[in-house]
């Protein structure tokens, strides 16, 4: 898989930690590998959407993937809810389903981007830099901000 | 069947599996089907409810199943394991969710179910309305074979847009 340049938290340096919500475990494996292509680090993964809640509150990541159509709760409400408690938290929707009705949707609901599967990495790595917007910087990249 | 039921589809399953085996992919065949379905190996279907009803039934060879899914996991995975199944059951997701976004945007109004792994042989049977379209895309890794019943609704469409019938999301 093709590197990128590594995205690192600005304030630390340290590298971006993901939660990565999927009930797929061949997509929760595959966003994974993607992340290890951005030097990023997956901090936990969650198979439903009240998972994701629960792990959100538990390891506060820098982002949530999040895909839409899971068992329990579905990914659009669970990043509202994840919005709720902390709007600062970044939600990033990863779905097959991208119609403009789901993708407005979940932007009401406080996702910050979305992104269709199947994901391109190339895609991922500049939504991803620029949801971090000035908390984020990519090696090699002078000032702050990415 | 309407065919702009099914172009969608066929360019979904196009894209997905071109884009994940990095090469290209061809239709090797194309049916009409009114009997029974029978699972050639690993089959995930998704069911569509709303206007659009009916099944898509994303079916692989057990070794076409684990090349493709080696190819997609960067490592060499038995036809046992349950990262194959998976597979199977995430592509199909990812070529039918491109293809409902499709035709959401053109207005179709419908739920899609998540996938379930198909694993009887038979399969339940088309009825007169809602023949089965089999596909057969042939791979670097194997043939997939994508078998598509569906029905449009125009009863449940034209409620929908006098408000009667709400949009479901997939």
């Amino acid at each position: 898989m093709e590197q990128f340049p590594a995205v690192k938290r600005s304030k630390d340096g340290q590298p971006i930690q993901y939660l990565i919500v999927d009930d797929s475990v061949f997509a929760r494996k595959n966003l994974g590998r993607i992340i290890d292509s951005f030097g990023g680090k997956v901090a936990g993964e969650a198979g439903d959407g009240l998972t994701a809640i629960t792990e959100y509150e538990r390891l506060k990541p820098d982002i949530v993937l999040m895909d839409i159509t899971m068992p329990q709760m579905e990914g659009i409400e669970a990043a509202e809810k994840i919005v709720q408690k902390d709007p600062h938290a970044r939600v990033v929707m990863v779905s097959s389903v991208g119609y403009q009705e789901n993708i407005v949707a979940a932007l009401q609901r406080g996702a910050r981007h979305f992104v269709q599967k199947p994901v391109k990495p190339e895609v991922l790595y500049e939504v991803i830099k620029y949801v971090l917007g000035e908390d984020g910087v990519a090696a090699g990249a002078t000032g702050a901000g990415v | 069947m309407k065919m702009e039921l099914i172009q969608p589809f066929i360019n979904a399953a196009d894209a997905v599996l071109s884009q994940g085996l990095e090469s290209p992919v061809t239709i090797e065949n194309l049916s009409m089907e009114q009997e029974a379905y029978r699972r050639k190996g690993v089959a995930a279907t998704i069911a569509l409810t709303g206007e659009i009803e009916g099944r898509v039934i994303f079916d692989l060879a057990p070794e076409s199943a684990a090349r493709i899914a080696s190819r997609f996991a960067g490592s060499e995975l038995p036809e046992s394991d349950a990262l194959v199944r998976e597979t199977v059951c995430e592509l199909a997701n990812q070529v039918i969710g491109n293809a409902v976004s499709s035709l959401n945007d053109q207005g179709f109004r419908f739920r899609v179910h998540p996938p379930e792994l198909h694993t009887s042989a038979d399969g339940p049977r088309s009825t007169e309305d809602t023949e089965a379209l089999v596909l057969s895309f042939d791979t670097s890794s194997g043939t997939v074979f994508v078998n598509i019943a569906l029905r449009y609704q125009p009863d449940l469409a034209s409620a929908a847009s006098a408000g009667g019938t709400p949009s479901l999301a997939g």
